[in-house]
């Protein structure tokens, strides 16, 4: 800014050289001057043309401010607006999805620590109704084992006692026979029964 | 095209048109400002007619433009100037397309007239002036008074407050005018000692690339000034409005 302002105080100094030939033009665009109504006032500063220069800018200016307040603000802050939504809308799915991603996996996790769980339930349940029922068949077995066996006992004992018995009337009947072969009379049953009562107990 | 400085800034009309005894003609200038016009509105318009949500180069650039002024007057006027803000970008597209446009070669520049440059500085000041008072009565004349001050020196501070709010136009047209205007006869000052020294022989064509070599510099300088003129103007306007949106926030 500094170098321009003192651009523009060397520049009417510096303008003197060129006067000469420019003298000879101007003579040229006198006409043109004069057509602006010959005052030689600096062009800028020349008020016989403020008025139009006025109402042309109020004209463009004018038109222009409409045009950017009703087209084109509008226009590219709604499509800033759309970028910024779309950008936020996006991020926000991206958190959704990761916030999904991740209950899925909590989920998964949580089903996955269930089943683990309920298979070591199941496993339990079945090892303990295994042992179980192996208990169960043992002691069934053990009882029907036992039953078997006291049975057995029993038909033992009155075999035994069966067979005891009738060893009094074998030997009844053995030594009637006996006594009827060696004597040939008859021996009493009494008789003989005392006999072999009385063998018995002394045997 | 005369070599001489100044006829540059000379108007010529080209549709007189005079109503009432008042000088209403279609002029160079008045065409420059219907090409600004045009020129930014049609590329604004253009640009952003594809409404891409991934945007082109021009979409781009027209949406560089608008977050840039968007910025600039949410910092200066707080949220609340942001209703302000079509009056701020039209000013800032305006003044930098005129200033764009008059750097071409035999094309006007509509912001080296006094009476343009004030009358956007007048619209700026006006706006300040009369949403103040309509937004907050006479509590908007608290602009002039800044708090903290000492009883004594209250007169004297308000009356600086008020030369200082009275000179804003003037601070603000003067500036962007002066710019301009000063870029523009430096350009043909230094292309002028081109063409006169290159009319001298030989030696003269020898001699005349060092100015040369100064106008393509200075070329390059005015692109910038433009562009900072016109960021001047608009950083100006958004601390102006902030005025007339916080009369008391000082």
């Amino acid at each position: 800014m500094i170098v321009t302002s003192a651009y523009a105080q060397t520049a009417p100094a510096a303008s003197e050289t060129p006067a000469a030939p420019a003298g000879e033009v101007h003579t040229e665009t006198g006409v043109a001057h004069e057509a602006d109504h010959g005052s030689g006032a600096f062009p800028p500063f020349d008020s016989t043309h403020f008025s139009s220069q006025l109402i042309w800018l109020v004209i463009t200016f004018g038109l222009f401010y409409l045009l950017m307040k009703k087209i084109i603000v509008p226009r590219v802050g709604g499509i800033l607006e759309d970028r910024q939504g779309r950008i936020a809308a996006d991020l926000e799915e991206a958190s959704r999805l990761k916030a999904e991603s991740d209950a899925a996996v909590e989920t998964y996790e949580k089903e996955l620590a269930a089943a683990r769980s309920k298979a070591n339930g199941i496993a339990e349940a079945a090892r303990n109704d295994a042992k179980a029922k192996a208990a169960a068949d043992r002691t069934a077995i053990e009882a029907e084992l036992a039953a078997k066996l006291a049975a057995a006992e029993t038909r033992i004992g009155e075999i035994k006692a069966k067979a005891f018995a009738e060893v009094g009337t074998i030997a009844e009947e053995t030594a009637t026979a006996i006594v009827d072969q060696l004597i040939g009379g008859k021996a009493t049953g009494d008789d003989i029964k005392a006999a072999v009562a009385a063998a018995k107990t002394g045997a | 095209m005369a070599n001489d400085p100044i006829s540059q800034f000379q108007i010529s009309k080209i549709v007189p048109i005079e109503i009432g005894g008042i000088d209403l003609s279609f002029t160079n200038a008045s065409l420059f400002m219907v090409a600004t016009v045009a020129c930014a509105s049609g590329f604004l318009y253009f640009a952003t007619g594809q409404r891409g949500l991934i945007p082109g180069r021009a979409q781009s650039v027209a949406e560089m433009s608008y977050e840039f002024i968007a910025n600039m007057l949410r910092e200066g006027a707080g949220s609340h100037g942001m209703k302000f803000f079509p009056l701020v970008f039209s000013l800032f597209m305006f003044v930098l397309t005129a200033n764009m446009l008059g750097l071409f070669p035999y094309f006007y520049t509509v912001t080296t007239q006094i009476i343009v440059t004030f009358a956007l500085a007048i619209l700026v000041i006006g706006t300040v002036i009369g949403y103040g008072f309509y937004k907050h009565g006479f509590q908007f004349l608290k602009v002039f008074v800044p708090s903290g001050i000492p009883g004594i020196l209250l007169p004297l501070v308000v009356l600086i407050e008020v030369i200082s709010f009275l000179s804003r136009p003037i601070s603000l047209s003067v500036r962007l005018f002066a710019n301009m205007l000063a870029g523009h006869i430096t350009l043909k000052v230094f292309a002028g000692f081109v063409v006169s020294l290159a009319a001298l022989g030989p030696i003269g064509i020898g001699g005349a690339i060092l100015p040369l070599i100064m106008t393509v510099a200075i070329t390059g300088l005015e692109f910038l000034v433009a562009f900072l003129q016109a960021y001047v103007f608009a950083v100006l306007t958004c601390m102006y409005l902030n005025d007339a949106v916080h009369p008391g926030g000082h």
